[in-house]
């Protein structure tokens, strides 16, 4: 409850939260601070110096961005979840925002803090997968966008380099037609999601003619399900199909599955199918 | 004249303060030159230590000082138990305030840095070098009576701190001649209590004077003083403690810890005052938890439906050390109360206090009584499912009938009064338990998980006669006193040596003076928490506090009144037994225009210009009431809920609750407590429970892991009541503190197993996470 010693900086830009960064060895960025300061409240990390971008405003808010939006990285959950854009041309980032953590979280936790924490029970990187978004970042060589599924490298790590700094999310608008659910298995002490399923999934003729589903919570990064995707390309829509689809999740997983005191990697993996189905049901339903 | 406010639901005179932020806590208290310390805790769960080096801590930046055992060793008694039950073999080994050479649960205290800011002490911590040598961990109470389990203390053989029986009728011939016969095992987990205030002391010593003062966030302060005494060596009457806001303790503040006693050591030592508080990490390590029960347990009944027996082996953890009232939970508060509401002739129970690598376990919320209610209701329903009778009519069958003054039960404690079967029938229409039933079997024909869950309880509360707090071994009495005290403007200070915490009495005290006496309730101000200015009193838990101290009051206010209508009678020149009163007005019996108002005699005595002959000054009295039995308050909770056959979550959608406290200051508060107790008595059975690994390391060390009760998991709570006084106080009062959370527990628990009958799933371990239910729903499947 006690954080070490550190000194604080506020960066007015991000060209000076870049310069702060490398002129500070072993900063770290304050956005939100909901991932950072707990774990330097219990000694689990100490940085020297923090970075605190959230002063600066050409991070904030949402914006169209072709048929997709682009979201700064100071966004807060609740002004993700609560944004027409969002909800418009990608329902599914906007279903998920809506349900991480607890109202005093989504407003004050960002996705910019959120997603390069990269905590594996974390919701948007699973969201953030399914969709194919791009993350931007900006460092001492210039700006890059990273593709999400190559952004989430590890526990805890991400494709970031030092100094570098996340700006924006962009994501894609979705299909015209195409149904998206995000729903999760929630801790009920933290509201991490134990398993977190989301589903993007394109109807045509009462076949499926697309399906984008990723799993988070199971493994150390979100796990495409490509078992699924797979047996769900031009399978029927009905339920035995879905339940039957979702079952092949079990193949998608690389046998890292993490499991923990309240959740067995057994019981996660077990999890991760009835979610899909979940997901799979309600991305149907919404399908038009 | 006044507006009459007993029995009504007026808002909390308290809340002002609380809920504005204005309220001062013990951590809110700065004096001049105050220095803060933090200890160092235990990283391993069982280890020697083998050395400990402060020099490099000393030396940081701000620091004062650092002591370690060595330091308190001899100059800091042990850590008193002091509730020493009798006949149970009861060993109390040494308990250092900071660890010598041992450590015993992870967080036990290793040494303490005094500096000049909390940072600076906190940082010092990690320059304190300290060498282990880890030691066999053991963890379920019932694992460490086995014979080649780790031993905590060398002079405790198999771990046994005591082993406490209790016994009525013929036990075994009952179980010999039953019908039937069920058996379960049944784990209550060990809870952490979570009031929102962490634990905080602040020591000031005099030496000049030998004065100590300590602010600290007790239930009890007076007897934090009289603890104080026994472990500091201050005298008591050079003793001050100070309650001040305490924001909440669930009975995790009734103990004297080492860590009240190292800041005093280190305040004496220092001669500055010295501030300590606890983090919530801390206080996930260090305050003591709650339940911890292995329970194998047996009922034996007739084929047409009569209980006839009741037999139990617990095992109850008591982590690494006695706490303070610890031996009484599990035995007194738990064994004594096996008959719950029914009339069972034969019961017998052994129960084992065993010491294990946790934290100290102690009185929270409910207190033994949680645990034996759910091994009581869960019983019943197993026995009735076994006989194929439905859990209600099984219940009416064995519900002790209604009785108005003292029912023996086999344990050998008399119930007050009680109506068990009202509340039943009430809770049941409440919530039209046929249509619940309807409901469910028309649920279970889709292959839904839906189930219906009730306990019909009694606990032991009003504690207590203190000729039984003798002979049950508590180191203390448990009547309490108030002084009254009439100002000559007629406002009022009732002192009591009881210590609110968040319960309301600083309004229920108000009210029962108001209707006494007739003074308006805003002009009552209770005062309380301070050993200096309040009479001696034995602290607030065990639902006592209303109970207790709210009859010395009303003593007290009689006494008022008996001297006010002498006066009033001097100064109307009537005779005393010719003065009515009536709301606040003394008067000649036919002359009510001609009357002293309470204001106007408080006048009249404050300033004693005519008195009667013989009579003294002032409007004041005090009263001590020691009550002549406890109370036994009682109602049924019912419970629905839906398992989801996929996942195990459990879906808590009814609640119903129908308590039975005796007479009702403040309904709207009664209600409240309800609310919380049940949702503290609903954690353990779906969320909460702290976990060790095998090497006793907590893996529920934060709020992040340690699932608290959420509103949004919760449905409304349908509460009523019944009232049925008891016949022996003076208000008619039971108590309602701990209620909720003794029926929700079994309430709850017993809705789940029945959701799964179906499948043939009969236990699950609690808390009943969607894991473990999801287990036993496969194993049920594959014929497991």
């Amino acid at each position: 409850m006690f954080p070490s010693e550190f000194t604080y900086h506020r960066a007015a830009s991000v060209a000076e939260a870049v310069e702060l960064l490398s002129n500070n060895d072993g900063a770290k960025v304050l956005a939100g601070g909901h991932s950072l300061l707990p774990v330097m409240k219990l000694r689990l990390a100490s940085p020297p110096a923090l970075v605190d971008i959230g002063h600066i405003a050409e991070l904030k808010g949402v914006s169209a961005d072709g048929d997709g939006v682009s979201i700064g990285a100071l966004t807060t959950h609740a002004e993700i979840a609560g944004s027409e854009l969002v909800q418009q041309r990608a329902p599914v980032l906007a279903e998920a925002a809506s349900r991480v953590g607890d109202p005093a979280v989504r407003n004050r936790g960002t996705i910019g803090g959120n997603v390069s924490h990269g905590d594996p029970q974390s919701d948007l990187p699973t969201v953030l997968t399914a969709l194919g978004a791009t993350i931007n970042a900006t460092g001492p060589g210039g700006s890059r966008s990273i593709a999400a599924a190559d952004f989430f490298t590890g526990l805890l790590e991400n494709a970031l380099e030092d100094n570098e700094i996340l700006t924006s999310v962009s994501v894609p608008g979705v299909a015209a037609g195409a149904g998206t659910a995000y729903v999760k298995f929630s801790h009920p002490a933290s509201r991490y999601s134990v398993v977190g399923a989301a589903a993007i999934v394109s109807v045509s003729g009462g076949t499926c003619s697309s399906a984008s589903v990723v799993v988070g919570g199971v493994e150390s990064t979100p796990t495409r399900a490509s078992s699924v995707e797979a047996a769900l390309a031009g399978s029927g829509v009905d339920g035995d199909a879905l339940a039957a689809a979702a079952g092949a999740v079990s193949g998608d997983f690389q046998g890292d599955a993490m499991g923990d005191v309240y959740a067995s990697s057994e019981y996660r993996q077990a999890m991760a199918a009835v979610y899909v189905r979940r997901a799979l049901e309600a991305a149907v339903s919404r399908a038009g | 004249m006044t507006t009459r406010v007993f029995s009504s639901g007026i808002r909390r005179r308290e809340d002002p303060r609380l809920i504005t932020g204005r309220a001062a806590y013990t951590d809110d208290i700065k004096l001049p030159g105050m220095v803060h310390a933090a200890i160092l805790r235990s990283p391993h769960a069982h280890a020697n230590i083998t050395s400990v080096d402060t020099s490099a801590a000393a030396a940081q930046p701000g620091v004062v000082a650092v002591y370690t055992g060595a330091d308190t060793d001899g100059v800091l008694a042990g850590m008193p138990c002091a509730w020493l039950i009798p006949g149970s073999d009861l060993k109390t080994p040494d308990h250092p305030a900071i660890a010598k050479d041992r450590v015993r649960y992870v967080g036990d205290a290793v040494a303490v840095v005094v500096a000049e800011t909390r940072y600076q002490a906190e940082d010092a911590l990690e320059h304190i070098a300290v060498d282990y040598e880890p030691l066999g961990v053991v963890i379920n109470p019932k694992d460490a009576t086995q014979d080649g389990a780790p031993q905590l203390h060398d002079d405790v053989p198999n771990n046994i701190a005591f082993t406490w029986a209790v016994a009525g009728g013929d036990t075994d011939a009952a179980f010999a001649a039953a019908d039937v016969t069920v058996s379960d095992t049944i784990t209550l987990p060990r809870l952490i209590a979570n009031p929102m205030e962490p634990r905080s002391a602040v020591a000031s010593y005099l030496s000049a004077m030998n004065e100590l003062t300590l602010w600290s966030t007790t239930q009890n302060p007076h007897i934090a003083r009289f603890l104080s005494s026994v472990v500091t060596g201050v005298p008591e009457h050079k003793i001050r403690v100070i309650a001040p806001e305490v924001g909440g303790g669930f009975g995790s503040k009734i103990p004297y810890y080492p860590d009240e006693a190292i800041t005093v050591f280190c305040a004496m030592k220092l001669g500055v005052p010295v501030k300590w508080t606890e983090t919530r990490s801390e206080n996930y390590l260090a305050t003591t938890q709650g339940r911890d029960h292995v329970e194998e347990v047996e009922m034996a009944a007739t084929s047409d439906g009569k209980i006839t027996g009741l037999r139990t082996t617990v095992y109850a953890g008591m982590g690494g050390y006695l706490s303070t009232a610890a031996p009484g939970v599990p035995t007194i508060l738990h064994g004594l109360m096996y008959s719950g509401a029914y009339d069972i002739a034969n019961i017998s129970g052994t129960i084992y206090g065993v010491f294990n690598n946790g934290t100290p376990v102690d009185a929270y919320r409910g207190a033994g009584r949680p645990e034996a209610t759910t091994l009581i209701e869960r019983l019943v329903d197993l026995t009735a499912a076994a006989l194929g009778m439905d859990p209600a009519e099984f219940r009416r069958k064995n519900l002790i009938p209604k009785f108005e003054n003292g029912h023996d039960v086999a344990t050998g404690i008399i119930y007050d009064s009680g109506d068990y079967e009202l509340t039943l029938n009430a809770c049941l229409e409440n919530a039209d338990y046929a249509g619940l039933r309807a409901a469910q079997a028309a649920a279970r024909a889709e292959g839904r998980l839906v189930g219906i869950g009730m306990a019909t309880w009694v606990e032991i509360c009003g504690l207590g006669p203190s000729q039984v707090a003798g002979a049950v071994g508590f180191q203390g009495g448990l009547w309490e006193s108030a002084i009254v005290r009439f100002h000559p403007t007629g406002k009022v200070n009732v002192m009591v040596g009881s210590s609110p915490h968040g319960q309301g009495e600083e309004t229920t005290f108000a009210q029962i003076i108001s209707e006494e006496l007739g003074v308006p309730v805003e002009d009552v101000e209770v005062i309380h928490g301070d050993t200096d200015n309040t009479p001696m009193g034995w602290g607030t838990y065990g639902s006592r506090t209303t109970v207790v101290s709210g009859a010395a009051i009303a003593l007290a206010s009689r006494k008022i009144k008996d001297k006010s209508k002498e006066l009033a009678a001097h100064l109307l020149e009537a005779a005393p037994e010719d003065i009515e009163y009536e709301d606040g007005r003394f008067f000649v019996r036919g002359s009510p225009d001609q009357a002293k108002t309470i204001q106007d005699i408080a006048l009249m005595a404050n300033v004693a210009w005519s008195m009667p002959e013989g009579m003294e000054p002032g409007l004041e009295a005090s009263a001590f009431y020691d009550p002549p039995n406890f109370t036994y308050p009682f109602g049924t909770h019912l419970a629905v809920v839906e398992v989801d056959p996929d996942t195990g979550h459990i879906d808590l959608q009814q609640y119903y609750a129908v308590d039975d406290c005796g007479v009702q200051i403040n309904p709207m508060i009664v209600e409240g407590q309800v609310h919380g107790g049940v949702v503290q008595g609903v954690g353990p059975a779906l969320w909460e429970g702290v976990v060790y690994d095998d090497n006793g390391q907590p893996l529920t060390g934060t709020m992040q892991d340690y699932a608290l009760p959420r509103a949004d998991l919760l449905p409304d709570i349908n509460v009523s009541s019944t009232t049925t006084p008891s016949p022996h106080h003076p208000l008619g009062l039971k108590g309602v503190g701990e209620a909720g959370t003794i029926a929700a527990t079994p309430t709850v628990y017993n809705a789940v197993m029945d959701a799964l009958r179906p499948l043939g799933v009969n236990r699950v371990d609690m808390p009943l996470t969607p894991e473990k239910v999801w287990r036993a729903m496969n194993d049920a499947r594959n014929g497991g």
